[in-house]
């Protein structure tokens, strides 16, 4: 693999026939969506319920309050689609990693896939790329839509009530939103949990059935242990907070979770990138992926 | 060129030992057809060749140790087996993008062509063909692919007549060119015996026969013998003796046919007569070492 790298002399040696690992890996992502439709149909299916919801609301006069003049938070249903999508994409990521090494070896397709040129390492690498990338760009992307419909459905009921949409435009700061939905994605459910989803993924392809109670064990023995002797819960907790995204990526004096309102929400890149506990998650997820990659070496359908 | 060369190649799992040190070697333009009983080691032996299952001794693929290295040797081999089964999910146009994306070696159009003389769609999902047309999708896939060797493991395992004969039919048609090599195992041997120009007869682990097609015609006979010189022939010691209807059916290794012509009818066996006569004599002869 690293021999493909130019500044290497190695380069003269590698096959020319072989196709290029980037190639080979966005044709195996390409292939985790055909298999796994649910990755985008999940987050869609939410919007569409969520803004059939909100529409009624409208009419039935819930949300008035918020969307009049003098509006404190004018962004409360907003918040809410974007939490929605947020859970969403945390159970789209669990249920996919725990079938994405464990499907192919239960309906025999393993052997299939290794009869075709594309290593261990680019498919485990490409089933990876879907909760650490692939989920939370699609659940971004379906706020952000879902999020435009529901500003510009707000504008006609503010202006049908006869109050200029100016205000709602300006107390909303839409852009500013979305990037903060952006960055509370990149960062609070895309590297945050990822030693989580790593690790869900190497119980995958180690397990022969009940991937999740499989992986789900450890956390379980562990919180068990704790909480007899030390009558804590500190550990399980721990491992649920990873997963749901209780990241330090905003400032301290927000107590959020995630960004409630832009003009109040500091975020803080710097500190949450030289967190050390991100760096040890991110290095746990390494080592799971390896083992993963050498597993499959080895595996076959079940 | 030799494709395949094994060198003690040798696998256990546990206590049961799958491969006990083979030697082989098989040459460019070969069709090989490795046949045995059922844990004979035939899948375990190809699932060395293929880079699936690590191994002990040597073992080179196209100059290649398939275990360090199998998604570059996928480049230049192919794979049919009964277990290998492509993903119900997969669209047969979504299959064609995949292998056209990562296989450097596929030639789409000739997939194409294909499966144009079938009655596959390009929108159908694997899972709403019958297995006939599975069979037939995975080969219009496999024939498109330029490789230099092919391993067929059991590949119309559980097909009806007429889906067995077009597959080996298309095979040797469309596919063989005397370039590439082929290995294939099956039980169902009187179907491929026509095909193979090389045969390998293995059991509990090692090779108890190998031989060319041709050498088999001028190296085994088979004798119908007549009921009067029945006692004349067991004389040049049969390695196999049958009964058929009426008359005793004697199996020869090394024995001049002009001479058992004397004694009765005399013709080439076939695979599956030559199959169980090696099998036999060979656990008749183990178990007279036993005692």
């Amino acid at each position: 693999m690293s021999a493909a790298a130019p500044d290497q002399p190695m380069t003269a040696h590698v096959d020319p026939r072989v196709p290029a690992d980037k190639k080979l890996f966005l044709w195996s992502v390409r292939r985790e969506l055909w298999e796994n439709r649910s990755l985008y149909i999940a987050p869609l299916a939410v919007a569409a319920v969520a803004l059939v919801g909100f529409f009624i609301s409208t009419f039935l006069g819930i949300w008035e309050s918020q969307l009049r003049l003098d509006a404190e938070k004018p962004g409360t249903p907003f918040d809410l689609v974007a939490g929605l999508l947020m859970l969403t994409s945390i159970m789209v990521s669990v249920f996919y990693s725990q079938e994405a090494l464990h499907s192919e070896r239960r309906d025999r397709s393993i052997l299939f896939w290794k009869s075709l040129p594309v290593s261990d390492a680019t498919t485990v690498l490409s089933k990876a790329s879907i909760p650490l990338v692939v989920v939370p760009l699609t659940a971004f992307a379906v706020t952000f839509a879902t999020q435009w419909i529901m500003l510009l459905w707000s504008t006609l009921i503010v202006k049908a009530s006869g109050q200029s949409a100016a205000t709602l435009w300006s107390r909303l700061s839409f852009f500013q939103m979305s990037l903060l939905v952006f960055y509370h994605f990149a960062t609070a459910h895309a590297l945050w949990p990822m030693p989580v989803y790593s690790w869900i993924l190497l119980v995958s392809g180690w397990a022969r059935r009940a991937v999740l109670l499989w992986a789900l064990l450890p956390v379980l023995v562990i919180g068990a242990l704790e909480g007899i002797f030390y009558r804590t819960a500190h550990f399980p907790l721990f491992v649920f907070s990873r997963l749901m995204g209780d990241a330090p990526t905003i400032a301290h004096g927000s107590q959020s979770t995630f960004p409630l309102d832009p003009a109040k929400t500091h975020i803080a890149p710097g500190m949450f990138l030289t967190s050390p506990a991100l760096w040890l998650g991110l290095i746990f997820s390494a080592v799971c992926l390896l083992l993963a990659i050498r597993l499959r070496r080895y595996r076959g359908p079940i | 060129m030799s494709v395949i060369e094994a060198r003690g190649l040798r696998k256990t799992f546990g206590a049961t030992v799958a491969l006990d040190g083979i030697d082989l070697r098989v040459e460019e333009g070969r069709i090989l057809g490795l046949i045995g009983p059922n844990g004979a080691g035939k899948t375990t032996a190809l699932n060395a060749i293929l880079g699936l299952t690590p191994y002990e001794g040597q073992l080179n693929v196209l100059a290649r140790d398939p275990w360090a290295a199998r998604h570059q040797l996928m480049c230049d081999v192919s794979f049919i087996s009964d277990v290998a089964v492509l993903p119900r999910w997969i669209r047969v146009s979504q299959a064609l993008d995949y292998f056209a994306g990562v296989h450097p070696r596929f030639d789409r159009a000739k997939a194409e062509a294909f499966l144009a003389k079938t009655t596959i769609r390009g929108k159908a999902r694997v899972r709403e063909l019958s297995k006939g047309m599975v069979t037939q999708l995975h080969l219009a896939l496999i024939m498109a692919v330029d490789a230099r060797l092919l391993v067929l493991d059991e590949p119309t395992l559980g097909l009806d007549i007429l889906c067995r004969k077009q597959f080996y039919d298309s095979l040797l048609n469309d596919y063989f060119d005397r370039t590439r090599t082929i290995i294939v195992t099956t039980h169902q041997v009187e179907e491929v015996q026509y095909l193979l120009t090389d045969l390998m007869l293995i059991d509990r682990g090692r090779i108890v026969l190998t031989c060319t097609m041709d050498e088999i015609e001028s190296r085994y006979t088979e004798l119908s013998a007549h009921p009067d010189h029945l006692a004349a022939a067991r004389v040049l010691k049969p390695m196999h003796e049958r009964q058929m209807f009426d008359r005793r059916i004697l199996l020869f290794d090394s024995v001049d046919r002009r001479q058992l012509a004397a004694l009765g009818d005399v013709r080439t066996p076939s695979i599956a007569d030559l199959f169980v006569a090696v099998m036999t004599s060979q656990t008749s002869g183990s178990e007279r070492t036993r005692a």
